[in-house]
């Protein structure tokens, strides 16, 4: 699968309170009224710019703080086609395959807001088709791939009515 | 060659030796959601027709977080979280009982157990030698009806706490230490595990404390043995039978050893907006005005903690700047305070005491900052917007330096208030 979009640059240590904040908890049962907001407590024009495709790019420890997947989700639902950073948080890139968002680890420094990116996913390589550099990003646990691409867990329980990730 | 305590409770539970780095599917002993967290949960079971608990009894559905519910909407979830617990049987921890990781360590999880759990400080369980991890939703969701999930084995980080505390420092200042040390990021994917003479002699209480501030270094699990300590802790919560000894091996396989000497700790405090910002309490200058402090959480609710914040308060007048928002982790921990009498002296103090539950610490509720204001607060973490307002700004440490910020006005040290010159 080949994704391409635009880059949004975000800095490091990225939370999951800055981009699905507790005090809008009750619009967790409401994803596309809560995709609104996506990010909004760092970069409060992001949700309204954003446009199908494009990826979040984050420095070190994306995805910090609260097991909430309503983060990786509404991401998704905002048209974001991947996230990538230095490095996850655990919870937060479980969450992300779980519910079929990519999320790739590569060196982000060198990508600016506004790059055009090309990211092949079997490959393992993001083209930054503004700088005219090649990434790799280290490859998905076999496990996770398979449930990525099942389409996420849900996805994956129904096919196989258990997990077959081995 | 020894196991680490990941090794030896994973291992048992996939009936066959582990190895950090190895991915297994396991049964698992307990799963729990909260008002955040599980409709998410039932909703993705209902789309694929699984929605039933393989384990009812232990399965357990905590409305803690935004309880008593400030709006329809979250009614309405709260309703949803009522209609599974009923059709599935599976257990409904209801508005005033607490909040989740405390009743789970009190009424729920045993040695040696798996816990997994749709909210992050799921791994304050290891404080009672189980493995217990927080993971999304979905994967509880999964959990839930299928009785199972998966695991990575993690490496172990193997910490080493050796010497005594001094007056006015606790396990809060130990843990918060550690991740300044360390990093919020520090040991992602790995599993601390504790030991050494401190934490041998250290509470329950405190043992929980650390472990449920495990995540804050980006872990996936903190893990500590058990002993009499453990005993005594589900003897006096109606639960001998559901001890059992877990011994650390001496020669498991640690990917990183860190050894911290108590005796040099000192009141330690996070300052906005990471938890690894830390600052020893020696080392401030400044004046820091604070506005609002708050005492409990799954991080310091308990009796304890309670107990630690009265012995710096006793005698003092409430600085009249400060509201002070006391919160009990359980609806034991409040009767308890009760009829220790703690709970009239906060009040008398001039502290709002509220329903156990999670109270003010994920910003959903009840003690929202104001534009600019400043929190001290005893919670485990103080990302920006966590207390409902990015404009807010929250420090964290033990109830014992929250106390005496409510005294002064201002960070303090309370090392002042506890030891006679
Ligand atoms: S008290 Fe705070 S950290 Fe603990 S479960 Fe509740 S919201 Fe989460």
């Amino acid at each position: 699968m080949i994704l391409k979009g635009k880059a949004w640059k975000f800095g490091d240590d990225i939370s999951t309170d800055l981009i699905a904040p507790g005090r809008l908890f009750h619009l967790r049962s409401n994803l596309p009224e809560l995709a609104k907001h996506v990010l909004e407590d760092a970069d409060p024009s992001f949700a309204q710019k954003v446009q199908k495709g494009d990826f979040v790019v984050g420095g070190k420890n994306f995805g910090l703080g609260s097991s909430r997947e309503h983060a990786p989700t509404i991401i998704k639902l905002a048209g974001v086609s991947a996230v990538l950073a230095k490095s996850f948080a655990r919870i937060f890139y479980r969450n992300s395959i779980n519910v079929g968002l990519p999320v790739l680890i590569c060196d982000t420094d060198k990508i600016d807001l506004g790059d055009q990116l090309e990211a092949d996913l079997e490959k393992g390589k993001i083209k930054d088709l503004t700088k005219n550099i090649i990434l790799d990003f280290t490859p998905l646990p076999g496990a996770m791939i398979k449930i990525l691409n099942d389409g996420g867990l849900v996805e994956h329980i129904k096919k196989h009515g258990d997990f077959k990730i081995d | 060659m020894g196991k680490t305590l990941a090794e030896k409770i994973i291992g048992e539970h996939a009936k066959r030796e582990v190895k950090a780095g190895e991915i297994v599917i396991v049964p698992v002993d307990v799963c729990l959601t909260q008002d955040g967290t599980g409709p998410l949960a039932i909703r993705q079971l209902q789309k694929i027709d699984l929605e039933h608990a393989k384990n009812p009894q232990k399965t357990v559905l905590f409305l803690d977080h935004a309880a008593p519910s400030p709006r329809k909407e979250l009614s309405n979830d709260h309703m949803l979280i009522r209609e599974f617990a009923q059709k599935t049987g599976a257990c409904l921890s209801d508005v005033g009982k607490g909040v989740c990781h405390q009743i789970i360590a009190e009424s729920y999880l045993k040695p040696g157990d798996i816990l997994i759990g749709a909210d992050s400080h799921t791994c304050t369980g290891g404080g009672l030698g189980a493995f217990a991890t927080g993971m999304g939703s979905t994967d509880v969701g999964m959990g839930i009806a299928l009785g199972k999930t998966w695991l990575r084995v993690p490496e172990t980080f193997k910490i080493e706490v050796t010497g005594k505390f001094q007056k006015g420092v606790y396990p809060k200042d130990l843990i918060l230490y550690l991740i300044g040390l360390i990093g919020a990021d520090g040991a992602t994917y790995k599993a601390l595990e504790w030991c050494g003479d401190t934490i041998d002699r250290m509470s329950q209480s405190g043992r929980l404390c650390l472990a449920n501030m495990a995540v804050e270094a980006g872990a996936k699990a903190g893990l500590f043995a058990t002993d009499d300590t453990t005993r005594e802790y589900l003897e006096e919560h109606k639960r001998k039978k559901d001890f059992r000894k877990i011994d650390l091996d001496n020669d498991a396989e640690y990917e990183r050893e860190i050894k911290i000497d108590a005796s040099q700790l000192v009141p330690t405090i996070s300052f906005p907006h990471t938890v690894d910002n830390t600052k020893r309490i020696d080392d401030i200058n400044e004046s820091i005005k604070i506005d609002q402090v708050f005492v409990g959480t799954c991080t310091n609710g308990r009796l304890e903690d309670l107990k630690a914040a009265l012995k710096v308060i006793k005698g003092k007048k409430k600085h009249p700047r400060v509201r002070m928002i006391v919160v009990p982790a359980s609806k034991k921990v409040f009767l308890d305070s009760l009829e220790k009498g703690y709970i009239k002296e906060f009040i008398e103090f001039g502290a709002a005491i509220l329903a156990p539950g999670c109270g003010p610490c994920v910003g959903v509720h009840e003690g929202i900052l104001g534009d600019g204001e400043r929190c001290l607060a005893t919670m485990n973490r103080n990302f920006k917007g966590r207390m409902g307002n990015p404009e807010g700004f929250i420090y964290l440490a033990s109830p014992a330096t929250a106390a005496a910020a409510a005294i002064t006005g201002e960070i303090s040290d309370p090392r002042e208030f506890l030891i006679k010159k």
